[in-house]
């Protein structure tokens, strides 16, 4: 008795106690939720097979990164959707950015009518939901945009209709790898120039153009590498052939709606968080730089935004999170991502919903914590090393 | 929390899902069957159990003018609507006593296994693996339907043949992904799909020209058409790329359901082959008739087996006085009387030149 007695008054043996109890709890939960699929499947004559995965999908997909046609496998047709759901997160995620970064500072900023504006468009987009977001543009874009026989024509190489938006192609022929060789051969300068004019500043405080001299050099040497070995690049321009463009690069009105309604819609969340990291930084360090005869620019740039970040990485991440699983909306106007495809068409196909729910809820959950897991370990570099 | 403690919990995790699950699946799944709490639909009483709860759940589509759709007072319509009606007026004398799911293409299936509805009434083509592999019963087939095209006639278009490289809005969760796949590779034609959830998103898409075809079965064609403000701006074309014949589905397990329900759209037939109308049904019960086919059907003559359906002997009196016979059914809800226009075609009795056959009432 007294050594049960000891085992429950001793702090950390209770601790252990409890966590056992509690685990054993969640083990004996879980256990039961299976043994109900499983029990109710056996009811209803069902088995759980994941074979499905290997036979022909059998069904089209209009955009894919991957090479693919109706005879790859379900397998195959997942992974096109998902590297759509990729493609759609990345863009949106990189816009979302841009305009989320952009009218947070605009939304402090001291003009009256510019703050005004900003807080108007982050109030009005953050509160309507996402969805009517998605259908509202892809009702902008194929409703008034022309048919693709009256498409805009922009400088006869790129064309703007309802079904998308062509641009010319670049197609590489021999010589290009001098091309290619320059432009590594500019990015290795740039970065050593960086590093070499951040050396000299530190010593002398001198300031040299980095930004211009970069960006002329990883220009300039592709270009003269792409005189030199006699124009290697040509264009397949996008030409009207029967009832659609042909050739070229497309952008369809459904990646491009879901790109704005994410983008914009996200934007409206990251200004605000951007505005309350800005807004904690003290206001001292923002005096102390205008003192030292810093530009306003350059205040927000070296000394506000730095500090900030700290602030802001934690609930952008979730931001991002949200951008990439908000993409799974695109079913309701026809953009085939994962849950169109693999949680769509081949759910149906098949009948196998359990498996390809479970499927996609698994790879959403990797792409998520995947996201996370980067923004932690940038989350760690950026963050306050004590001092 | 030190490493040792970490472990510890770990382990007892481990202990703990082992010790739950070996607790269950040590039982009979009988047992486990009554403790869920979810428990999915058993497979036989299904008779008893629409008569304890007075009324038919009936899964029917969101919206497909002709077939199910809501009439100006709300209430749903259609042939489809119409055939739930029947099985009602078989199984509980009234016509009016079902409730309405509707389903997607995506959810129809997963809803019917999940016992929202003893009937799934929603234009749901037969194949091979939806009755065999997702464990369903199809009953029978009620309209014979196939895969067409609908374009606008400005388009200039006459022939399937013709839309190479088109832009095609599909309403996925069908059949006709798989078919428009195949009847494109094998003209050696390339397409664009765009794959729409539901119908009427479908529709705007067309008619906002995002698509220059808009592809679903001819029956949903001709309703998508008639709802269009000008339908005669719009043809089908004349290729019908597959075969798709649409029937109630049942869940599998319960035959005596499964009986109820094709005999219903059986005795609509036979109704139609009889000549019984709504209107002469009760007269022609009421007396004794010449073909004794007439007075089984309608229980003047004793049929044996009612009994054993569970059914009461003026059933086919019911459902063809309350809902009518399957020709009534079908020029009331598609016919050429309607915005619809759809010919009987295949869908008329053998001896009319169509493809429905009835086995004899005896």
């Amino acid at each position: 008795m007294t050594f049960l007695y000891n085992i429950w008054h001793n702090e950390k043996s209770r601790e252990i106690i409890i966590q056992i109890f509690v685990l054993l709890c969640i083990g004996w939960f879980l256990s039961w939720l299976i043994s109900n699929v499983d029990a109710n499947f056996k009811a209803l004559g069902k088995d759980i097979s994941f074979e499905f995965l290997f036979i022909p999908a059998g069904y089209d997909i209009n955009q894919y990164l991957i090479d693919y046609n109706n005879r790859d496998s379900h397998l195959r047709a997942g992974i096109v959707g998902l590297l759509n759901t990729g493609l759609v997160a990345v863009f949106g995620i990189i816009l979302a950015t841009i305009l989320g970064v952009t009218l947070g500072i605009i939304r402090l900023s001291k003009n009256w009518l510019a703050s005004r504006i900003a807080y108007w468009y982050i109030e009005f987009t953050r509160n309507v939901p996402i969805l009517l977001h998605i259908l509202l543009w892809h009702g902008i874009i194929i409703n008034t945009l022309p048919h693709s026989k009256n498409a805009i024509n922009i400088a006869d190489i790129s064309f703007l209709s309802n079904r998308g938006f062509y641009i010319p192609k670049p197609l590489t022929e021999n010589g290009i790898e001098l091309v290619y060789l320059l432009l590594v051969i500019g990015i290795i300068f740039s970065v050593l120039f960086f590093k070499h004019a951040k050396k000299k500043q530190d010593l002398t405080g001198l300031q040299l153009p980095v930004f211009w001299i970069n960006l002329s050099v990883i220009i300039s040497l592709p270009v003269i590498g792409f005189f030199v070995s006699g124009l290697p690049i040509s264009l397949e321009i996008p030409v009207l052939k029967g009832f659609n463009f042909k050739g070229g690069m497309h952008m369809s009105p459904e990646l491009a709606a879901l790109t704005f309604a994410l983008g914009i819609y996200t934007a409206a969340f990251i200004a605000e968080i951007v505005r309350a990291g800005i807004l904690a930084v003290d206001k001292g360090q923002r005096e102390a730089a205008e003192s030292i005869g810093l530009k306003p620019s350059k205040v927000m740039k070296l000394v506000i935004l730095p500090q900030a970040r700290r602030v802001i990485i934690p609930p952008l991440t979730s931001q991002y999170l949200n951008l990439t699983k908000n993409s799974s909306l695109a079913i309701a106007i026809g953009y085939m991502d994962l849950v169109a495809t693999l949680g769509g068409i081949s759910l149906n196909q098949t009948g196998r919903e359990m498996e390809t729910m479970v499927i996609v809820m698994l790879i959403y959950l990797s792409v998520s914590l995947s996201i996370s897991a980067f923004m932690n370990w940038y989350n760690n570099k950026v963050k306050l090393v004590g001092r | 929390m030190s490493n040792n403690v970490i472990i510890a919990a770990v382990v007892a995790g481990a202990v703990g899902i082992g010790a739950g699950y070996a607790l269950f699946s040590g039982q009979p799944t009988q047992t486990v069957e009554k403790e869920t709490v979810t428990s999915a639909p058993s497979g036989a009483g299904t008779l008893d159990e629409v008569r304890a709860r007075g009324s038919l759940n009936c899964i029917i589509n969101t919206g497909l003018a002709g077939f199910a759709a809501p009439d100006d007072q709300g209430k749903w319509t259609g042939f489809d609507v119409d055939f739930c009606r029947a099985v009602a007026a078989a199984t509980l004398g009234d016509a009016d006593k079902v409730n309405y799911t509707t389903a997607t293409g995506k959810t129809r299936f997963t809803k019917l296994a999940a016992g929202e509805g003893e009937i799934l009434s929603r234009n749901t083509t037969w194949t091979f693996s939806r009755d065999v592999d997702l464990s369903q019963t199809f009953v029978g087939v009620s309209y014979y339907d196939g895969q067409g095209f609908m374009v606008p006639k400005s388009l200039g278009v006459t022939s399937a043949k013709g839309l190479d490289g088109a832009s095609v809005c599909i309403q996925t969760g069908t059949t006709t992904e798989l078919n428009l796949a195949e009847f494109f590779a094998s003209n050696n034609m390339k397409y664009n799909p765009v794959p729409i959830e539901t119908n009427s998103e479908a529709q705007e898409l067309y008619k906002a020209g995002r698509c220059d075809v808009y592809t679903t079965d001819a029956s949903g064609l001709y309703a998508t058409m008639s709802s269009f403000d000008n339908p005669s701006d719009h043809m089908v074309l004349p290729e019908i790329v597959s075969k798709e014949p649409l029937g109630p589905v049942v869940r599998h397990g319960d035959d005596q359901w499964a009986d109820i329900v094709a005999w219903t759209l059986k005795a609509m037939m036979a109704g139609e082959e009889l000549n019984i109308t709504s209107s002469n049904v009760k007269s022609l019960a009421g007396k004794d008739n010449k073909n004794k086919e007439i007075n089984r059907l309608l229980g003047k003559d004793p049929l044996q087996g009612v009994s054993k359906l569970g059914l009461s002997p003026d059933w086919a009196v019911q459902v063809i006085s309350q809902v009518g016979n399957y020709a009534e059914v079908f020029e009331k809800n598609l016919g050429m009387s309607t915005p619809l226009k759809i010919a009987r075609g295949a869908n008329q009795l053998s001896r009319d030149g169509g493809l429905f056959y009835i086995p004899p009432i005896k």
